[in-house]
């Protein structure tokens, strides 16, 4: 177990780096970079929570898929350096008061209710195995799954639309 | 975790990569001399009998070569982006399985990396991470030539992942399972090819693309891009975008063989577990030459076409190749009698010839 503790502990470090990095670098790119670093070191937490399926999900889809488009949003627009960013005073209070509202609730939790969480791998379950996944998604959330579907297929025809609009006309 | 399991990890890591690294090495000159043949030359010869130490040759020629880093390049990404393209192409045939497992030393060894219960998944999310490299190697040389290069063979490459990853859903229905070595070990009797004709094919063109390989090597289009992403890059990066691109086409062939034509199987490998990295490799090599016969013949397509191709005709046709092997599994399962499964080939056949005569024009005429 205390293997685990460390390797969460080193872990942890770089998300937390990888996300600070992203926040304060000046170049775009650099910034995506960073998110693509965080978004992979987030997948091996899922691997160690013993969930395989859900981390390679995640980086087929965020660290691969999303953000290669973020990328190429970022190159083809010449937007690498930060210009003169439009910024609302109310801006910074807001997230720094709705952050400190996060970590608090979170401190406060993990201080109160230590004894109470369920141990890791009786409360992960079997989400390794993708057969159960699977089936969980065409029973129990099946609603939940449709849902989805249907977002994304508007989603899908939202684009198309859009990307040939003015052809319609 | 014992230490023994851990050797031999460790050793079966090691063995994999110089495999591939031997592999890549030879797989160059193995292009040459076929590509030699087949324009009446013949090819390397001077280096060591038959040429065998071309690639020795190559290889120092290369390290010896100045590295020029552009004035104005991005330096940490310009260096850094070689390596992001080499990894990936190293570490996605992990959990491919050479061949069964083997009795030695008093242990059962599998002559596989690691067996992931959700390998398939593992090997997309390799190729959709492999994208990287090119893109940033186009980015930070600051060059308008790389920058285009390296979007346009990411561009090309995303596009063909789709088509690429609803090819694997074929064995994965069949198998119901996303392990490789349990797809392998269901085409005990039959290869998936025969079930899955089209799927095998739509899988060995978006390959192509997705390796950069003629007649998709679009960041090698010399007359409109000098060379693409790589423009900028000499010696030793240079070289590993190289090696990159080999070990890739190594990668690519050894899954296509998992996937569709029966790993490792072939006669008396249950008898004989040696024999199973045997007809791995050859099998494998069928591919290789394949994919050189392909560059040898095919002329380079234009760009606009290429998407177009990607987009409407093998997107659709990988579309209903999933659709189509759903439901003759499920038709299979439903009345408890695999002939069943006989109605895929059929069925996407079909689809096949109504796809490519409805698609029949719009290609070729360029109109998007």
């Amino acid at each position: 177990m205390s293997v685990d503790y460390v390797l969460f502990g080193g872990l942890a470090l770089v998300t937390i780096l990888s996300a600070l990095g992203m926040l304060f670098s000046r170049n775009a790119v650099y910034s995506a970079l960073y998110l693509i670093f965080n978004f992979s070191t987030i997948a091996v937490l899922y691997l160690m929570l013993s969930a395989p399926f859900i981390a390679l999900a995640q980086i087929t889809v965020y660290a691969g898929a999303i953000m290669v488009l973020f990328l190429f949003v970022i190159m083809l627009l010449g937007a690498e350096q930060r210009g003169q960013a439009v910024r609302t005073w109310w801006m910074q209070p807001l997230a720094l008061g709705l952050a400190g509202i996060l970590i608090f609730e979170a401190i406060y939790l993990i201080f109160t209710h230590r004894t109470s969480f369920p141990p890791l791998r009786q409360a992960v379950g079997d989400l390794g195995n993708p057969l159960q996944i699977g089936e969980q998604l065409f029973s129990n959330y099946l609603l939940a799954f449709e849902a989805v579907a249907l977002l994304l297929l508007v989603a899908v025809i939202g684009a198309i639309f859009l990307s040939r609009g003015r052809k319609l006309r | 975790m014992d230490w023994a399991s851990l050797a031999e990890w460790t050793l079966k890591s090691f063995a994999l990569i110089f495999a591939l690294l031997g592999g890549f090495a030879y797989l160059t000159l193995f292009e040459r001399k076929l590509i030699a043949r087949f324009q009446v030359r013949i090819g390397p010869n001077r280096a060591g009998p038959f040429g065998l130490l071309q690639p020795v040759a190559d290889g120092i020629k290369l390290i010896f070569k100045e590295e020029l880093i552009p004035a104005q390049a991005d330096k940490i990404i310009f260096i850094l982006a070689p390596i992001i393209t080499v990894v990936p192409a190293l570490v996605i045939m992990a959990v491919v399985p050479f061949g069964p497992p083997i009795q030695l030393f008093g242990r059962t060894i599998s002559l596989q990396i690691i067996d992931l219960n959700v390998g398939v998944l593992y090997i997309m999310a390799i190729a959709s991470v492999s994208v990287y490299g090119i893109v940033l190697a186009g980015w930070s040389s600051n060059n308008k030539y790389a920058t285009l290069g390296g979007i346009r063979s990411s561009a090309q490459m995303i596009s063909y992942e789709l088509a690429l990853g609803l090819a694997f859903t074929g064995p994965v229905l069949l198998t119901s399972s996303l392990s490789l070595a349990e797809i392998v070990e269901a085409q005990r009797h039959i290869w998936f090819v025969l079930y899955q004709p089209v799927g095998a094919f739509i899988f060995w063109i978006s390959t192509l693309a997705e390796v950069n390989r003629a007649p998709f090597d679009m960041p090698e289009a010399e007359q409109e891009l000098t060379a693409g992403y790589h423009t900028e890059y000499s010696g030793m990066k240079f070289a590993l975008f190289f090696m990159a691109e080999y070990i890739k086409m190594i990668a690519v062939s050894a899954i296509a063989v998992t996937l569709f034509f029966g790993g490792y199987r072939g006669p008396f490998v249950d008898q004989v577990p040696l024999l199973g990295p045997i007809y791995f490799l050859l099998k494998v090599v069928g591919f290789l030459f394949l994919m050189v016969w392909v560059r040898a013949t095919l002329p380079r397509i234009r760009y606009d076409r290429l998407m177009a191709f990607g987009w409407k005709v093998l997107f659709s046709l990988a579309l209903g190749n999933a659709m189509l092997t759903a439901l003759g599994v499920l038709l299979a399962d439903m009345f408890q009698n695999s002939l069943w499964l006989w109605s895929i080939p059929v069925t996407t056949i079909a689809f096949f010839l109504l796809v490519a005569y409805l698609m029949r024009g719009s290609i070729a005429g360029g109109n998007r």
